[in-house]
């Protein structure tokens, strides 16, 4: 939390300026007759435009899924197999959707690094073109989340609610300030700090591992971007009081007073009594 | 202090500064009489050792508390009347919290000095519990609670858990989710206790927890009925001290009937006083660089959300691993009715440990039947047997702390948390016994040293031939200060049954003489001047 950059704590809400109509001494029908005409040339346009780009991306998406397809044999047909049917060593993947992948593969926990209480993070092993090619080919297999769009991962959505959200949904596992905590058997829920807002948003949406998930009824995607906001806020604003003390609450606290509190007065009072030779 | 005599030239002309002060002395003393007391409290004698100023912290880091939570009581409000936080905080912006909530906040935000006032305070509780329990093993470790001290350890002990009392109450009067989760743990331990718990937990909280009172009642005890038995408390300990005057440790010209140091006027004041300004500074140092408690992040109370990594402060948190530790499912249905073993053990075992550390000087003084007084401390390896049980209840609670965090031991140190909580069960048990063991055994071995030391010398690595062909190595001798800090301390012997005048053994008698024995069968004697005196002849 402490390692974001101090930045204004003002959000700035987007402003629409209207600019004044200037009252013109045009003829009264002049304004609709422009109205027809502008929403004729913009459909017209817009038709053409799409029609050609869905036929452009369709092909681009096919050649994609074949790259992702080849990706998934080489990389996780092993244990997850060539159908994503699943095999002894991994689940199947029909219908986990682009979301999952993203998640998995973006954050660097597939492939597995190794057996474990839970997939550990490690630097990512593909570029952002292959997690996506990887994500629409399990996509194409089965439908399932999809990788959520934009416009909910800007975080500027209500940090407050968003803060009362994480409160109740999240912070049993990762404390409230996004710090991690220890969950059964040696699996743990991580710290929050510095995570792209893609991969919060994929993690509510398939509840990896041993998170539960937070399907779009339960926690609306408005909600979802509230949520993204209070983590990115928690991420930009420095601690007010000082150190955090990595926000562990009163065990880091008790911790220091002993060691460097106490510790330190005890070496003044030696200091004080010590005897010049 | 004779320095008058050798400067009878300012004697004779006082400046006008030294006439008004005298003029001042005089006028006070006519009308208070203060310059009885002054006499006697005045050359008051202290010694002077690191460790005897734990207590001095304290009391030092008691006062800052007084005078930053005087501060915090002009701001904050002790309600829990519903609001809408519109202050600058902007997650919490347009949520509804209690007024005790929304003024802590405002402390924190918009009050000028407000959250450095609030770290103050609470960094300064820490080091006052935590300087409290330094002190305590202190004089337990040295055995200065021994006669005639015994009453004043029992004011320090009742000192201590007020300050634990102090320190609750005051964790949870900003009701944020930490502290209304550190409440409902309270209320689940008293619902616990079977037939009465209902009836107390509906008392405490003025019906349902968490209820609408519980801030205003913790407030009036934290501010009011809790610091002045402190401060009566800590009056009588500071009297007792001066009454029975300070312990010292064993060293040349310290006797157990005098008190070699520093009068309290002026050295000991000046001294004393500049401590206290070095305690405030390091305090306020810790306070305005490191965060402590952010409410902001917790957020206001609400039942159902429970952080991970919710612990009470450092001082609770003994408490907090008892309850961690218990096998979970430890329960009995007698009569329909549940009772929770679970949280009935440690709200038993809990008090028996506190009493055992309040009454331990009692315990010891008639185990050992020593009735003499003693003003000289003692160095911890000359007392095994004590040093032993003290190293064993350290640890005992050192257990039950670590427990308390066994989530964060768990995540940080990559362990799983069923692996700590059962490590730290079998470690409660035979932590303990290992810890006197092996304590009592270093004590022996130190105290063979510190014998061997006295009688023979340090070996100087220095070989010698002597004229016929022998070699030996040339130990050096301790000076005579040195050694009298080596074999100055007492020797105990364990008490022998001894029949009363029916010529009968009462049951008290035997115990007595049994606990006696395990208390000093090992022991190593102290050097005798005649040990010392025949020693020197083979060197």
């Amino acid at each position: 939390m402490n390692k974001g950059t101090p930045r204004s704590m003002a959000m700035k809400p987007a402003r629409q300026n209207r600019t004044q109509r200037s009252a013109g001494r045009r003829h009264p029908l002049a304004t609709a007759a422009l109205i027809v005409v502008g929403l004729l040339a913009t459909g017209g346009t817009y038709a053409l435009f799409t029609t050609s780009a869905t036929a452009e991306t369709s092909a681009a998406a096919e050649a994609t899924i074949e790259d992702g397809g080849k990706l998934f044999a080489a990389n996780c047909a092993t244990c997850h197999g060539l159908n994503l049917q699943g095999t002894k060593q991994g689940p199947t993947l029909i219908g986990v959707g682009a979301a999952s992948v993203d998640f998995q593969v973006g954050t660097g926990r597939m492939p597995l690094a190794a057996t474990g209480p839970q997939a550990e993070k490690k630097p990512v092993q593909f570029t952002e073109e292959q997690v996506s090619a990887l994500a629409e080919f399990v996509a194409s297999k089965a439908p399932g989340p999809a990788i959520p769009s934009a416009e909910y991962l800007t975080g500027e959505g209500d940090a407050s609610e968003g803060a009362e959200l994480f409160r109740i949904n999240c912070a049993m596992c990762h404390n409230v300030a996004g710090a991690g905590g220890a969950l059964t058997e040696g699996k743990y829920a991580p710290p929050l700090a510095g995570i792209a807002p893609n991969h919060v948003y994929d993690a509510m949406l398939t509840g990896p591992q041993s998170m539960p998930v937070f399907n779009d009824d339960n926690i609306t995607p408005e909600q979802k971007a509230n949520v993204i906001t209070y983590l990115k806020y928690l991420d930009e604003t420095p601690s007010v009081g000082g150190f955090g003390l990595g926000n562990l609450g009163p065990v880091s606290e008790g911790l220091f007073i002993w060691i460097f509190g106490l510790g330190g007065i005890v070496a003044i009072t030696i200091w004080l009594t010590a005897r010049s030779n | 202090m004779t320095t008058t005599e050798d400067r009878p030239a300012v004697t004779a002309q006082k400046s006008r500064g030294a006439r008004f002060t005298g003029w001042a002395g005089n006028y006070l003393d006519e009308r208070t009489s203060i310059s009885g007391l002054t006499k006697e409290v005045g050359r008051k004698i202290f010694p002077d050792h690191w460790s005897f100023m734990l207590g001095e912290v304290a009391l030092y880091s008691f006062i800052v508390i007084l005078l930053s939570g005087t501060f915090l009581t002009f701001f904050f409000q002790a309600s829990m009347v519903e609001v809408v936080y519109q202050g600058s905080y902007v997650p919490l912006k347009g949520i509804e919290m209690s007024a005790a909530m929304a003024s802590t906040l405002d402390l924190s935000f918009d009050i000028r000095g407000g959250l450095l006032m609030r770290q103050v305070h609470h960094w300064a509780a820490l080091l006052f519990v935590a300087s409290i329990g330094l002190h305590m093993l202190r004089i337990y470790f040295t055995g200065a609670y021994r006669k005639p001290r015994e009453i004043n350890w029992l004011i320090g002990f009742v000192l201590f858990i007020l300050a634990m009392a102090e320190g609750f109450t005051g964790y949870s009067l900003p009701d944020d989710l930490l502290s209304g989760n550190g409440l409902r743990i309270i209320d689940g331990m008293v619902k616990g206790i079977p037939v009465i718990g209902t009836w107390i937990s509906y008392l405490l909280f003025g019906g349902e927890f968490p209820g609408t009172d519980i801030v205003g009642r913790l407030y009036v005890l934290h501010i009011l009925i809790l610091p002045a038995i402190l401060v009566a408390a800590i009056g009588v300990h500071m009297l007792l001290l001066i009454i029975n005057k300070h312990t010292q440790f064993a060293g040349p010209g310290r006797t157990n009937d005098n008190v070699v140091g520093v009068p309290i006027m002026p050295v000991f004041a000046a001294k004393a006083g500049g401590f206290f300004f070095i305690i405030f500074g390091v305090i306020m140092l810790i306070a305005s660089l490191f965060q402590i408690n952010p409410v902001w992040t917790y957020g206001p109370y609400d039942p159902s959300p429970v952080s991970a990594g919710t612990q009470p402060d450092w001082y609770i948190g003994f408490a907090d691993g008892a309850l961690r530790l218990m096998p979970p499912g430890l329960e009995l249905e007698i009569f329909g009715a549940t009772l929770s073993l679970n949280i009935m053990i440690p709200l038993l075992i809990l008090p028996i440990f506190l009493a055992l550390v309040a009454f331990y000087p009692f315990i010891e003084a008639w185990i050992t039947g020593d009735k003499r007084e003693h003003h000289i401390a003692d160095r911890p390896r000359n007392a095994p047997t004590r040093t032993a049980i003290g190293a064993a209840g350290v640890t005992f609670y050192a257990v039950l702390w670590a427990a308390a965090s066994s989530d964060l031991l768990a995540t940080h140190f990559r362990l799983s948390i069923e692996g700590v909580i059962h490590s730290c069960q079998v470690l409660l048990i035979i932590g303990p016994i290992i810890a006197y063991f092996v304590t009592k055994r270093i004590c022996l071995g130190l105290q063979k040293k510190d014998r061997e030391i006295a009688l023979h010398g340090f070996e100087s690595g220095r070989i010698v031939r002597l004229p016929g062909g022998e070699y030996i190595e040339v130990h050096e001798q301790l000076d005579e200060y040195e050694r009298w800090k080596l074999v100055s301390f007492e020797e105990y012997q364990p008490l022998t049954v001894l029949p009363d005048a029916q010529g009968r053994i009462s049951l008290n008698q035997r115990v007595r003489s049994a606990a006696s024995n395990w208390f000093f069968e090992d022991r190593i004697s102290p050097v005798t001047s005649k040990q010392i005196e025949s020693s020197r002849d083979d060197h």
